[in-house]
């Protein structure tokens, strides 16, 4: 069985949130790490490698520092690892970053695709679900539990108060929640191996089938009007009443402006 | 010279960083409350590989370097040292003399499964009336046949009753050197349930208090012939050497006792308001935590470059390591002694409560002065060789 | 095909079970504000099977046309029959803006079908405006500025950074919108929608998965990440029998228990409950901090709440520092003061 793993490095929030002295984000204050939907998706994948003896490939489109998060998973246990870079696909949005993936993707082999349900950093969960569209593969997105019998998956879909066990036929893709499996760990010698691999790094030219109008900045059909770093909230209003009541009618009075009540 | 790490230790760091905060961290407490050895934890680092990250892949281990070793107990012992000193007795004073002095057939049957962390490893010097003196040694261990016979005690001894192999050391003869008649000692491999070895005291101690420090005892204990650790009556050399490689290790987990305090120090002072202001806006805390850091950043240098002297060791046995391992000892167990009692001090009333970490780290780094080796034995070691 | 044959808001009206998820009415309020702005009508897009009678409620919550697509393939929710039919509307319909509740169905199913209809979607969003894109229009270039733009507002980043994304040349313009955040117009009885059947045909292909069962949660357990109004306790509630006192102001306004870490320590609540750092990250729409000091490690777990209100006998407790309103005094007064107020305004309404 091959796998594929769609993996993304995202600034870690753990921690808290660094700021600049002006209220806006520092990224380069924070750790990249992993994005944690990814990594419980990578696991699900080792799972099925120890299980079955699966070939796992992890995939990233980033910035050449991305490397980083592919030699993380290659110390956790993956075998294969390809990153997708090139200044012509920066500034992607969901579309244009899926459009990119499976263009990588139509290069390999892969019974199952595997990505997170979302990255902490655009909370968007629309590229899992997209890269199957291009790829006209089945999709189950929220996935928080996944088994394999014989050429079919076994995913637990979740919803808001329920979940369906939901039956696939390979190839397809799956969406991961962080909670379908706890991540290992990565070996001290599976990191010095990590160090010494090597990356296959593919750029526009190496993309199957796709057409530049529909790759990066320009090829996003989505364009940001306006991007602020929110301020972080300071103190509000602060009262010391002369009784309870005071204090009671207080809370009341702005719950109501508020329609909270 | 170059002083950033390399894109495997920075990994590294990362990995055993992650791995203390979400498994050491948690139990320490409980661990130092009730002398709890953290089996869980050391469990999930066999599984891992940390229990033989120096050792090669050929004989079952991670085929990193003394400083991947290094970190490992630097992060452990940063959250818990308790954790970090098993590791430490583990990986230099048992997979270290076996690797090193091991047949083809001991590395087989012993070095494999240690390095998996199948089998926990211990290490049996210190006798009630020997410690750094070798020559008070009253073990005895005679050759019947195809067996050697033991008779004796060890005490102190480190993952003590939780270990499964034990590398011990008896005396098993006299020698004429220059003049004085001298015993003759030799280093043994001997396992759990061998008849004959059972275990006497647990110490109740002031910290690593959840480290398993057993007294081991030997009434006519017999093990193979083969289990004879290198050459007969050599047990004295692999005895230092091995303590060399120790003293690395312990001046890693100082040095992470006082990290680990220095960081909390940190945390603390800048959320610990009196007179209206957080106390870390006060002077007299800056300069405290100034010298702090200071000395743990001149520790760590110690202690790093004794693991690359080491590292050159094992891939040219010619270097001696010695002084570098017994300074940074030296220095890392002092230091960590300074940081911590500082870092109780800066938390005032709280950091004389359990409740507050600092005190654990105080209790706990307090033995980084005393074990394989004191910091006077480290002042000989180094005198020694400034006068020769 | 030119933008301009697109035209009209539309909603997908999300029903689980033969049942009107609450979003659906959210987004019928909010595409009502849009369609007035333009000067089009709000449609509802209605999937599933034996659900044409929910089409009157659509049209009560101000659904000028319901689109019903009836088929037993669209029975339990699946990405691919649904994601074919509601692409099939857009193909056949041509909404100008099409709207989709940010749940873990419209979640699966806008990105589908926006990749699918080859237009942008912009996922989460909390606020809906129309405007012009750019929205100050560049010296010498005024005449490409264009007008009556989908401005799509949503955080990223966990709350710390806010973007408004526009979708200027492709249609529809697309946007999940976040539950709980839209109002819902008063519904109006009696109201009557304009109703079409459309079945573009169903032929299950190999991105048709199975689903072998359903299983519905029966959880005891309370997820405080989904609540919208937390009242939360600290170690100055004092004990763990005193926590009723929360507990009948949670009961009073609508929502759920949770606490900081010295409570869970103190063995008071469970640590499923404990809002921070080593906690759970929840953003309600209001957090009651109730004896809460406000350590960072709490902080950091509820600061991005809509709206905080701390009660807090100590006037320096950090808190204060992040709460919008903070009110000094003791707790064992107001809070139950505060309930039966709640209860009675609640009782007027």
């Amino acid at each position: 069985m091959k796998i594929i793993v769609c993996i993304k490095q995202v600034p870690d929030t753990k921690g808290g949130v660094k700021f600049n002295p002006d209220g806006t984000l520092d990224r380069a204050a924070m750790l990249a790490i992993m994005n944690p939907d990814d990594k419980a998706g990578l696991e699900a994948a080792l799972r099925l490698k120890d299980q079955y003896g699966a070939e796992v490939t992890v995939l990233t489109m980033g910035l050449p520092k991305a490397a980083d998060a592919l030699r993380e998973a290659l110390a956790m246990g993956a075998d294969k690892a390809v990153l997708v870079t090139d200044r012509v696909l920066g500034g992607a949005d969901t579309w244009a970053t899926s459009t990119t993936i499976a263009g990588a993707i139509r290069n390999l082999e892969y019974d199952l695709i595997i990505t997170g349900r979302q990255a902490i950093d655009g909370d968007t969960a629309q590229v899992g679900p997209q890269i199957a569209e291009h790829l006209q593969l089945p999709v189950i997105s929220y996935a928080q539990d996944l088994k394999v019998e014989g050429d079919k998956v076994i995913v637990q879909r979740q919803y808001d108060d329920r979940y369906h066990v939901v039956e696939a036929k390979m190839p397809c893709l799956i969406t991961a929640l962080s909670e379908l499996n706890p991540p290992r760990y990565m070996t001290p010698g599976g990191i010095f191996d990590a160090c010494k691999a090597e990356i296959t790094t593919w750029g526009r030219a190496d993309l199957k089938d796709v057409e530049d109008c529909n790759l990066g900045l320009n090829g996003s059909p989505t364009k940001i009007a306006k991007a602020s770093d929110k301020v972080r909230k300071g103190a509000g209003e602060k009262i010391v009443p002369d009784s309870p009541s005071d204090g009671v009618k207080y809370i009341v009075e702005k719950l109501s402006e508020k329609h909270v009540i | 010279m170059d002083f950033t790490l390399s894109k495997e230790h920075e990994m590294a760091r990362t990995l055993f960083k992650e791995f203390a905060e979400n498994e050491a961290k948690p139990l320490a407490q409980e661990v130092d409350e009730n002398e709890m050895f953290p089996r869980q934890t050391v469990d999930k680092m066999a599984k891992y590989g940390f229990l033989g990250i120096p050792v090669p892949k050929e004989f079952g281990g991670q085929g990193c370097d003394i400083l991947t070793y290094v970190m490992c107990v630097e992060e452990l012992s940063k959250v818990c040292g308790t954790s970090g000193v098993i590791v430490s007795a583990h990986t230099s004073l048992c997979v270290d003399p076996i690797m090193t002095f091991g047949t083809p057939e001991q590395k087989e049957k012993y070095l494999i499964p240690l390095a998996k962390g199948e089998k926990l490893g211990a290490f049996g010097l210190t006798e009630p009336g020997a410690g750094t003196d070798a020559q008070g040694q009253q073990t005895k261990a005679v050759l019947d046949g195809d067996e050697w016979v033991l008779n004796g005690s060890k005490c102190f001894i480190t993952n003590g009753k939780e270990a499964d192999v034990y590398v011990i050391f008896a005396v098993t003869g006299k020698i004429e050197k220059k003049g004085r008649i001298m015993k003759e000692i030799s280093a043994f491999i001997v396992e759990k349930g061998t008849p004959g070895f059972t275990f006497g005291t647990k110490e109740n101690k002031m910290g690593i208090r959840g480290s398993s420090t057993y007294e081991l005892i030997f009434t006519d204990c017999r093990i193979p012939k083969e289990n004879l650790l290198g050459q007969q009556g050599k047990g004295f050399n692999i005895a230092m050497h091995t303590l060399d490689g120790g003293r690395i290790g312990i001046a890693a987990q100082a040095l992470g006792i006082a990290e680990g305090a220095l960081e909390r120090t940190i945390a603390y002072t800048k959320e610990r308001k009196q007179f209206g202001k957080s106390i870390s806006a006060f002077q007299n805390t800056q300069f405290q935590l100034a010298d702090m850091a200071t000395k743990v950043e001149a520790a760590k240098a110690l202690v790093y470059k004794a693991a690359m002297k080491k590292q050159e060791y094992v891939t040219n046995n010619k270097v001696s390591y010695s002084v570098e391992a017994a300074m940074a000892k030296l220095y890392a167990a002092e230091v960590a002694m300074e940081v911590t009692t500082k870092a109780v001090q800066l938390h005032g009333g709280y950091g004389y409560i359990r409740e507050y970490e600092v005190e654990r780290m105080m209790r706990d780094a307090k033995i980084t002065e005393i074990y394989e080796g004191t910091s006077e034995v480290q002042r000989m070691v180094i005198s020694a060789n400034l006068l020769k | 095909m030119s933008l301009e044959e697109y035209k009209d808001v539309y909603v997908f009206a999300q029903q689980v079970d033969g049942e009107i998820s609450g979003i659906s009415y959210e987004l019928l309020g909010k595409a009502k504000d849009l369609a007035a702005a333009l000067g089009q009508k709000v449609v509802a897009v209605l999937l599933g099977y034996n659900v044409k009678g929910l089409a009157d409620s659509l049209a009560e919550y101000g659904a000028d046309k319901v689109i019903v697509v009836d088929d037993k393939e669209l029975e339990v929710y699946r990405t691919e029959p649904y994601a074919h039919g509601l692409a099939s509307v857009i193909n056949e319909f041509k909404p100008e803006i099409m709207l989709v509740g940010a749940t873990a169905i419209g979640r699966d199913l806008g990105p589908t079908v926006s990749a699918r209809v080859a237009t942008g979607l912009t996922a989460d969003c909390t606020q809906l405006d129309i405007g012009d894109f750019p929205l100050v229009a560049i010296p010498g270039k005024e005449s490409e500025q264009k007008h009556n733009q989908l401005l799509m507002t949503r955080p990223a980043f966990g709350g710390n950074t806010i973007a408004t994304i526009a979708c200027p040349n492709n249609r529809p313009q697309m946007a999940t919108v976040r539950p709980g955040v839209m109002q819902k117009i008063e519904p109006v009885k009696g109201a009557k929608a304009e109703v079409v059947d459309y079945n573009p045909g169903f032929t299950p292909d190999n991105r048709y998965v199975t689903v072998k069962e359903v299983v519905k949660a029966v959880s005891d357990t309370v997820d405080i990440m989904n609540a919208k109004i937390l009242v939360s306790g600290g170690r100055g509630v004092g004990s763990p029998e005193n926590f009723k006192i929360l507990e009948d102001l949670a009961a009073a306004i609508g929502g759920e228990v949770s606490c900081s870490r010295a409570v869970v320590d103190s063995g008071w609540k469970p640590k499923d409950l404990q809002v921070g750092q080593t906690g759970k990250t929840v953003r309600p729409h209001v957090y009651f901090a109730i004896g809460i000091s406000g350590a960072i490690q709490h902080v950091a777990g509820m600061e991005e709440s809509d709206i905080i209100i701390a009660i807090n006998k100590d006037e320096d407790a950090p808190i204060f520092d992040v709460a919008d309103y903070g009110i000094v005094g003791d707790l064992n007064k107001i809070v139950p003061e505060l309930t039966e107020s709640i209860k009675k305004a609640m009782a007027e309404k």
